[in-house]
């Protein structure tokens, strides 16, 4: 039992996440990568604001702030200078890396005995049920928020940013502008998913957010499969997918890892249970024709 | 309603593939003039059309509409006059959103796109209306997505879009290019009935002189980036149809 509750533990740390790649690939079409290190930014930024003993709740504003203006720059460098989204989030990423050793001072800050966000409320009594319904309660009011926006006048023209540029801009909306302000949000909520990871596992690491993006990707992947294949055009029951898909997620990783799988082989299932999920509709319509 | 001063339009300049699109074109038009341009490929129609949109801009020159010099404003800020119908219907609406996410962009173009939620049961009325005026059959599928449709439905629905919010000057470039004959005619009707009843100042590029001959109230040709031939509503009506098949031959 302990084994699943830490796993979808995991999994809602990730949701953030998970909703950050959403927008920034699927609502906006454009493939950022700065994720690696706004992630690790906003853990870092979490981490040393806690041995200050400052409040989680005022930790909060300051990662969402933090990733903000992570996911802006790579927005900034994108649309002023026409360069390619990939590339402008691959150099935001590099350089924040050694922003984020700055603000930590060091490779790895250890948290435990600290307060946290986790445990400012007592839900119930056992440490790690209660993170986890916190935690959902967080992740429960992020998809509401995101799910309004995306309804709002608002969300309709960053959907339809990413889907025709040329419509949007002839009905009066600074294509420039919304993507950087997508950018931003995508990388606040990635941020975001740092400060719940670093306090759910009690550390800030320098390296915490190597290959995260394909934590995302592989949710966001999941979710598309199935939003495809049945059909589904409802903006909520698409961000519940993606909160699911980040679950099913590190379910698999630690199945994987249940059943004695070598560890340093995890990246290597990783990266072949996400070109499954990928290909799978593909080898399916080839068998059916 | 739409002045045009001496505006010169070249690209890559200095390079081997130097194009001179636009050579000092000075053009007037007047509001509720339905303008037609015809002319062949490269002739700088489309070019002319995307510096009254804003998404280009002339390298001299002046643009000004309604009075407002607007030469170097861009074309999500020239909205608020200008609706336009491109040549691709997949340009002109947004795929992956339904009808009323695209009608609902629509109906606010001269206005922010603020952060309440304005596609409600209300305004879901209003757009299965306008899309009746149609007759398309398409007022019942406003929850469908757009990309669902085909090239016909499409460029209808773009240009009763187009007056879903105030709108003085509509842009029509070549809209039924990539349409059957029958979805063609529907779309040129509509445009013109549009046109009449909210008295729009419209520019209808295309290369159909059948279309030409029987819409507009001025026709041009345009040749190298030049007015070859400018007509007015007499000189318009005095035309024959064979005449127009002469100026391309």
């Amino acid at each position: 039992m302990d084994f699943y509750l830490t796993t979808v533990t995991l999994g809602l740390c990730y949701s953030a996440l998970a909703l950050g790649i959403y927008i920034s690939m699927k609502i906006f079409n454009i493939p950022d990568i700065t994720t690696d290190g706004s992630y690790t930014l906003g853990g870092a930024v979490t981490a040393v604001m806690l041995t200050h003993h400052q409040s989680p709740y005022i930790i909060l504003p300051a990662v969402i702030i933090a990733g903000g203006i992570a996911g802006a720059l790579t927005g900034l460098i994108h649309t002023k200078l026409k360069i390619n989204a990939l590339l402008a989030g691959i150099l935001v990423m590099t350089a924040l890396y050694s922003v984020n050793l700055t603000v930590m001072g060091r490779s790895n800050i250890p948290l435990s005995n600290l307060p946290s966000i986790f445990s400012s409320v007592q839900v119930v009594t056992d440490p790690n049920q209660n993170t986890f319904w916190i935690l959902l309660v967080f992740v429960v009011l992020i998809t509401f928020l995101i799910g309004y926006l995306l309804k709002t006048d608002f969300g309709i023209a960053m959907r339809a940013t990413g889907n025709s540029e040329s419509m949007i801009r002839a009905l009066g909306v600074n294509t420039d502008r919304m993507k950087i302000t997508g950018l931003a949000l995508a990388n606040a909520l990635t941020a975001l998913s740092g400060y719940f990871f670093v306090q759910s596992q009690d550390f800030a690491d320098i390296n915490m957010g190597i290959g995260i993006v394909i934590v995302g990707l592989g949710s966001v992947i999941i979710a598309e499969s199935l939003i495809n294949w049945l059909r589904i055009t409802s903006v909520w029951l698409s961000l519940i997918l993606v909160l699911g898909g980040a679950v099913v997620f590190q379910l698999v990783l630690a199945l994987t890892l249940a059943i004695g799988v070598d560890p340093n082989m995890l990246k290597i299932v990783t990266a072949v249970f996400v070109l499954l999920i990928v290909s799978l509709p593909r080898l399916s319509s080839l068998r059916s024709s | 309603m739409i002045a045009i001063n001496n505006v010169h339009k070249t690209f890559n300049k200095g390079k081997a593939n130097q194009v001179n699109a636009v050579n000092g074109i000075t053009l007037d038009i007047t509001e509720g003039e339905f303008l037609v341009i015809v002319g062949s490929n490269g002739s700088g129609k489309t070019t002319l059309l995307n510096l009254v949109a804003g998404s280009v801009f002339p390298d001299t020159g002046s643009i000004s509409i309604d009075e407002n010099n607007v030469s170097k404003l861009p074309d999500y800020r020239r909205s608020q006059w200008i609706a336009r119908v491109f040549q691709n219907p997949v340009s002109g609406t947004a795929s992956d959103l339904s009808i009323l996410d695209n009608f609902r962009l629509a109906a606010i173009r001269t206005k922010a796109k603020g952060l309440s939620i304005g596609v409600n049961d209300k305004f879901k009325q209003q757009v299965k209306e306008k899309i009746a005026t149609l007759g398309m059959g398409l007022e019942n599928k406003v929850e469908q997505s757009m990309g669902t449709l085909s090239g016909g439905q499409r460029q209808a629905l773009t240009l009763l879009m187009s007056v879903m919010d105030s709108c003085n000057v509509l842009l029509l470039d070549e809209p039924t290019a990539a349409l059957d004959p029958r979805s063609a005619e529907v779309v040129m009707r509509t445009a013109d009935k549009l046109i009449t009843d909210f008295k729009l100042t419209a520019i209808l590029i295309t290369h159909n002189l059948k279309d030409a001959y029987n819409y507009g109230t001025r026709i041009i040709q345009m040749s190298e980036g030049l007015v070859l031939r400018d007509l007015n509503n007499k000189q318009k009506s005095d035309l024959k149809q064979n005449d127009l098949f002469d100026w391309f031959a």
